[in-house]
């Protein structure tokens, strides 16, 4: 099957009657610093009636260099990526962020040169975020997980700006048995991270990121939520340089059920 | 007025550890987002007419220069007179013609960014004749010898005590012992002051929101009612505005009016829109004498046809710096120039130079607020990120950080040698955080460690766990 789901060159939105099959875009981030969250996705898109490839050779979506202005090397890693995903029915990255990147910029990247642009745009219609895929393509409702705690949930700038990811998660989330969801005030809010404006700036990103922990901190919650690592690893490292000692995870370790290692940051 | 967009970092040091401005811009976050959101929810056809406003302008700008010659046509028509100014250097001269010419001693203004764009009062001011700025913001920033650290709110860095203080300094004939508690109160004092102003001006200037083709109109929306005063008490009215305010009918102005008020205080409409056609006609009762309309390029003709022409249809209602985190943080003061917040960031380096103002465009987080509220749907991070592109072919970035990211994209492009270095690399970063699992300080991580816990790797990469991991191996 290769095909399965896809009417005229975009995929259905109805859950599909036989196993696609899902090239997991592991992102920079998670295959360096939390395979957890890889883990949890495999497990994730399983239960929801995929079969998960793993493709080697990737390495990032290209972000660092799109976003320093560096066009040429962008568009190198973007058809290196297209090249490797291109030929399975779904790409999907644990990542807003990430997807966003592959979904929405790869064709803009290539609006000067036809015959990439048609196969980026070919290729971004097949590119998810994990945990909106999960619910808007494969119909899930509930997962299969419990954890006896009080979350609250931030929503990373691309998926909620470039992909409309909001409700997704917390659908999801609701189904977790024992979990108790409270809405972060201003979750809508940057973090501050923003790739390379987190060391480029650091002054200005630690105002933002302070503002963002004492949110969380307001919220009383055990525990920090979000669809992104590096909205993650930023909310985490300032939570613990305050001395804050609320966990940090990635949504889909807690819908997958995965949450017995450490949490990010936490001592081993 | 002087650049210091170059020092970028080092005034958002400063303005970060200002408790005044701190304090004054949490009123920028707790006030106009919330405004805003209830006037877009409120009308269903918000997102329709924003679609509206961005076809008109986008019309307009294909075909400006057949519009500005309707403009000019209409304007002098009405007996106005419209002067091309190249840059601000040529707008200053021609406003100091027609002051010379009259004689002029005192001009008073309404709000105008042009104004600030060309440093109009430190020019008036050189050539003796006195400028008095009748927005309450803009005035309070006149007498502390400020600029608009806002497009629309000039004032919003300062608190309603810094005010107090300035009037009680600057209002000496007033009784000291009066009270100024209530920010009405320093509303009626200053209000006393400009109202003796008005009529005694030479010249009165205002901006103009929209330059109208069809009657050769030009309109301000205010809140205060300075700018009907100013235009219509001085003896001479003159118009600054730059050329992209031009739009065809007034049919399109009023649809474009719509989606300004709201997306800038959330008011449905400002409380003063005024139209300005020509000088007093004989059978009017009242009106300025002379009509000048001063119009702008500086840069902007430029930008027509290039990847920064959608930032021509920008009607500066300032949502977008209302909605950034980065504005939020340190202010429009720490931009440098006139134009703060993700709108200068793009408009900046257009008119000034990427070399002066490469801070602003990266400067920002790409969180795309800024976009989601344009009324007129202006793609500002896509443009940032056309200025970072311009400044890495010109090869204008600190050289460490290319260096670092050359790097970085060898190996991102070769899988193999990415794969081995990162397959060391990673395990051993976790070694080196110990059981802690983060790391306070790691070289050259500086700018992550200052402020924040770096979390240590869980060890093996994804890759290496997952070909162990009985999955077999990934393809």
């Amino acid at each position: 099957m290769t095909l399965n789901g896809m009417i005229d060159g975009a995929p259905s939105t109805a859950p599909a009657q036989t196993t696609p099959t899902v090239a997991l875009f592991v992102t920079c981030l998670v295959d360096l610093f939390r395979p957890s969250v890889g883990f949890a996705a495999i497990k994730l898109l399983e239960d929801a009636g995929c079969k998960v490839v793993v493709p080697a050779s990737q390495t990032c979506c290209g972000q660092p260099a799109y976003n320093s202005g560096d066009r040429e090397d962008t568009k190198a890693i973007a058809r290196h990526v297209i090249e490797t995903f291109e030929a399975y029915d779904y790409v999907v990255a644990p990542s807003g962020s990430c997807g966003s990147t592959l979904k929405k910029h790869y064709p803009e990247l290539f609006a000067n040169d036809p015959a990439w642009h048609e196969r980026a745009v070919r290729f971004s219609q097949k590119v998810h975020e994990l945990v909106s895929f999960l619910t808007d393509v494969r119909g899930v409702t509930e997962v299969d997980a419990a954890l006896p705690a009080t979350v609250t949930y931030h929503d990373s700038c691309s998926g909620l700006r470039e992909l409309g990811i909001r409700e997704q998660p917390r659908q999801l989330l609701r189904t977790v048995e024992g979990l108790t969801l409270t809405e972060l005030p201003e979750a809508d809010v940057c973090c501050g991270f923003g790739g390379t404006f987190c060391v480029k700036y650091p002054d200005v990103s630690n105002a933002i990121v302070g503002k963002k922990t004492k949110h969380i901190a307001s919220t009383g919650a055990d525990m920090l939520l979000a669809g992104d690592l590096g909205c993650l690893m930023n909310i985490d490292g300032k939570l613990k340089r305050e001395n804050n000692g609320i966990e940090v995870r990635h949504v889909a370790e807690v819908l997958a059920g995965m949450t017995d290692k450490p949490p990010i940051g936490g001592k081993l | 007025m002087q650049i210091t967009s170059q020092t970028f970092k080092a005034n958002t040091v400063k303005a970060l550890a200002d408790v005044d401005l701190q304090r004054a811009l949490r009123h920028v976050e707790k006030g106009f987002i919330g405004k805003r959101q209830k006037a877009a929810d409120a009308l269903p056809e918000f997102d329709a007419l924003r679609d509206n406003a961005v076809e008109i302008k986008n019309h307009t700008l294909k075909h400006l220069d057949l519009y500005i010659e309707a403009y000019v046509a209409k304007v002098e028509a009405s007996g106005g007179k419209v002067h091309f100014a190249e840059d601000a250097d040529h707008a200053r001269r021609i406003f100091l013609d027609i002051a010379k010419r009259r004689k002029a001693k005192t001009v008073t203004k309404g709000k105008t960014m042009i104004s600030e764009e060309i440093g109009l009062n430190a020019f008036l001011e050189e050539n003796g004749i006195v400028p008095v700025e009748t927005d309450l913001g803009e005035y309070i920033i006149q007498l502390r010898g400020e600029h608009p650290s806002h497009i629309i709110a000039p004032a919003v860095h300062i608190n309603r005590d810094q005010v107090e203080a300035d009037f009680r300094k600057f209002h000496v004939h007033l009784d000291p012992e009066r009270d100024l508690v209530r920010p009405e109160t320093l509303l009626s004092e200053a209000r006393q002051i400009l109202r003796q102003k008005y009529g005694e001006a030479d010249i009165g200037v205002t901006g103009a929101n929209f330059l109208i083709a069809e009657t050769g109109t030009s309109v301000i929306v205010t809140n205060e009612g300075n700018g009907d005063l100013t235009q219509l008490l001085g003896k001479c009215h003159v118009v600054l505005a730059s050329l992209e305010k031009i739009v065809p009918t007034l049919e399109d102005t009023a649809q474009i009016l719509r989606v300004l008020a709201r997306s800038a205080t959330g008011q449905e409409m400002s409380v003063y829109t005024t139209l300005s056609t020509g000088p007093k006609r004989t059978e009017d009762e009242d009106g300025p004498e002379e009509y000048h309309v001063i119009l702008l390029d500086n840069g902007r003709s430029g930008m027509l046809g290039t990847e920064f022409e959608d930032m021509l249809r920008c009607i500066r209602c300032g949502a977008c710096m209302n909605h950034c985190p980065v504005y939020h943080a340190v202010g429009g003061h720490s931009y440098g120039w006139v134009y703060p917040g993700p709108m200068g960031a793009v408009l900046t380096p257009s008119l000034i130079g990427v070399d002066k103002a490469g801070h602003l465009p990266n400067a920002s987080t790409f969180c795309g607020r800024c976009e989601a509220v344009c009324p007129m749907r202006i793609p500002l991070p896509k443009m940032m990120r056309h200025w970072r592109e311009k400044e890495f072919e010109s090869h204008l970035q600190p050289k460490a950080a290319r260096a670092g990211l050359g790097v970085w994209a060898y190996l991102a492009r070769r899988p193999k040698l990415y794969r081995a270095a990162v397959s060391y690399a990673m395990p051993a970063l976790k070694l080196l955080a110990g059981r802690k699992g983060r790391f306070r300080s790691l070289p050259l991580a500086g700018g992550w460690t200052k402020w924040r816990d770096l979390p240590a790797p869980e060890g093996r990469t994804f890759m290496q766990a997952y070909a162990q991991s009985g999955h077999g191996d990934p393809k």
